[in-house]
């Protein structure tokens, strides 16, 4: 019966491939959001883990959060070098992480940085060591998979915090020499290249503390640079005056060592100091809410899409079982049984929508996949191509049970005719 | 020994009656026309005897296997499935299956199981091996017609039974289709009835059911 349910399918190709389109597009929609939702979410979530406050220049907080904690956005600023130590100090403080970016390589953000940073994210070496000299770099696994470098390996970045034609400069000047490679976190670090920060400020030439790498040159300051903030007129968060190229960091990480510290830091930041605190948990909540309602207009239209596949199911259902009553009734004659008749009917609808699942599944799969190859963000948001969710096969079993759904009242109609009393009509 | 016998049938529509005491019996292998004009109940009678339609009284059985009156439709329906190869008038092939897709799901529902190379064989005998793999809408109605007995013959019956099966023919087609029918039966070693109202056929078959408002008036053809 399930050969004679595809060859009526086949019967009528253009309908069949409409319905199922219609049932394929609802499902990739509805894949699409579960995935986004759920791996953004848990990304976003594991990103931010050990992570209490962000302090850095003043602007937008969201976008403080998303390019010092998330790296997807540009920072808003640059803060002063000594905010690093006035947070260390403070004994509110376990943990003060400093980030200093501004370049790329391969389109992978270089992060100014500490130990520090490794210890916040538990990132362990998979080969090599870590950094100890300005210029030395460690790279995160798909960084070191995406490039195929390795220890002992040297590479030029790039200015700028991603891999825009427009936006490159060389810095073949002042070329990096990969240390160590890190194991797979499923953290962002995966996807950054980490260094001492006083190499982002030797790659732009600015003067700091530590011997002064030989690459150290003169540097048109750009747009989200550790020595160059993007907002005109705010290049330091303390030194508001000054035009000189001076030592700087984009962002302190922070982690508390107790409550109080929830109570205090973030109020000593934003009344004593031009800085800005920002709480990556209520500003990740924020993100959260905004995409949600659009999320949920997209579930809506998605559900609506899948109503509207099941309806075609049914309208050409019925009007199947309309024009080949007579076939149907011959079956019967011939000996199908009223059960076997009605399965036929039926399984045309499943078989409808197991086609339209199965295909919705796979473009939202393949999307992802095509997507993360091809837009930066998303990759950035670290979206993985074929880890299906618990999730998705309860959407599966639901489009399958609108199938049998839509095809149950043209089956009932099949089940219930007289095929004697159809066959002596004609 | 007969393959048919049908005894005392009676069937009425809203008190009008359109079988009146109906009785014959087809031997094994016969060759039978049940002939009448539109209306004079052979297609109500084909229907009983088919157990597509229960008579008001009288008895149907193929064998020693009751059709009217059965234990129940679905009896009737064994029987019918087992021993009856049908030719409708409307020839009713499945439309989104091949020829032999057709075969196959007869001799599956019927039997309940397939036997491929007897449909290829009856293929071939009825010449229309090469359009196999065709739909229906693809064939001629020569074609069709084949088509449709070889479905019959498929399930291997003892009676086949095929409803005015020369109506939209010429006279050339129609001796054609009869002399086919008449082959088919004769190789199957299946007894033929044919419901015609098509006077056309009478040289081929030996005995005559004249059905007439009704009634039934058996005769044997000499010419």
């Amino acid at each position: 019966m399930i050969s004679l349910a595809i060859a009526y399918l086949k019967d009528r190709p253009l309908t069949s491939a409409l319905n199922v389109a219609l049932l394929a597009i609802s499902v990739a929609l509805l894949v699409l959001l579960l995935q986004f939702g759920h791996q953004a979410g848990e990304r976003l979530e594991r990103d931010a883990r050990g992570i209490d406050l962000v302090v850095g220049a003043k602007g937008s907080p969201l976008q403080l959060i998303l390019s010092a904690v998330f790296h997807i956005d540009r920072p808003t600023g640059n803060i002063p070098l000594d905010s690093l130590d006035l947070l260390r100090r403070d004994p509110a403080v376990e943990r003060a992480v400093p980030i200093a970016l501004g370049d790329n390589f391969a389109g992978y953000r270089i992060v100014g940085t500490d130990d520090s940073f490794m210890a916040l994210y538990g990132a362990e070496l998979a080969s090599g060591r870590t950094f100890d000299e300005p210029m030395e770099a460690v790279l995160g696994s798909e960084v070191a998979r995406a490039t195929g470098a390795g220890p002992g390996q040297a590479f030029v970045s790039s200015h700028g915090l991603a891999d825009e034609q427009d936006a490159e400069q060389g810095h073949g000047h002042a070329p990096f020499e990969t240390v160590g490679v890190l194991v797979p976190t499923g953290t962002v670090v995966d996807r950054l290249v980490l260094t001492p920060y006083e190499s982002v400020w030797d790659v732009h030439g600015i003067a700091h503390g530590r011997p002064e790498s030989e690459h150290a040159h003169d540097h048109e300051s750009a747009a989200g640079d550790a020595g160059a903030p993007d907002q005109p007129g705010r290049r330091s968060a303390l030194t508001m005056t000054s035009r000189a190229p001076e030592a700087e960091l984009t962002a302190l990480l922070v982690t508390y060592r107790n409550a109080a510290g929830a109570l205090r830091i973030p109020a000593l930041v934003n009344r004593q100091t031009a800085m800005q605190a920002a709480v990556p948990a209520s500003e990740t909540a924020r993100l959260l809410d905004l995409l949600g309602a659009s999320l949920e207009g997209v579930r809506v239209l998605g559900w609506l899409l899948a109503v509207t596949g099941g309806l075609a199911i049914f309208v050409a259902l019925l009007n199947m079982v309309r024009s080949r009553e007579g076939d149907l009734a011959l079956l019967r004659v011939m000996g199908a049984s009223r059960m076997q008749v009605f399965a036929t009917v039926l399984l045309e609808g499943v078989v409808t929508a197991v086609f339209g699942a199965a295909l919705g599944w796979f473009a939202a799969h393949g999307l992802i996949a095509a997507a993360r190859a091809n837009f930066a963000t998303l990759s950035n948001l670290g979206l993985a191509a074929w880890h299906p969710l618990p999730e998705e096969l309860l959407l599966v079993a639901a489009v399958l049970g609108l199938g049998a759904l839509a095809a149950l009242i043209p089956a009932l109609r099949i089940y219930r005719v007289d095929a004697a009393r159809i066959l002596a009509r004609s | 020994m007969t393959t048919l016998c049908v005894r005392d049938v009676a069937l009425s529509y809203d008190g009008r009656p359109v079988l009146e005491q109906v009785s014959f019996d087809l031997a094994p292998g016969s060759r039978t026309l049940l002939l009448g004009a539109s209306g004079s109940g052979k297609s109500s009678l084909l229907n009983i005897v088919c157990g597509l339609q229960s008579p008001d009284r009288g008895e149907v059985k193929l064998g020693e296997e009751a059709i009217a009156p059965a234990r129940s439709a679905a009896a009737a329906d064994r029987v019918r499935q087992r021993h009856m190869g049908i030719i409708f008038q409307t020839l009713r092939l499945v439309s989104a299956l091949s020829v032999r897709g057709n075969l196959l799901l007869a001799q599956k529902l019927q039997t309940g199981r397939r036997d491929p190379a007897l449909v290829d064989s009856v293929l071939r005998e009825l010449g229309i091996a090469d359009r196999a793999h065709a739909r229906p809408f693809a064939l001629s109605q020569g074609e069709a017609q084949r088509a449709a007995i070889a479905r019959a013959l498929v399930v291997r019956p003892k009676l086949l039974i095929a409803d005015e099966p020369t109506s939209a023919l010429d006279r050339d087609n129609a001796h054609r289709v009869a002399g086919l029918l008449l082959d088919a039966a004769k190789a199957s070693h299946a007894s033929l009835l044919i419901a015609t109202h098509d006077e056309r056929l009478l040289p081929h078959f030996e005995k005559v059911l004249r059905i007439e408002r009704g009634r039934i008036e058996e005769g044997r053809i000499t010419a």
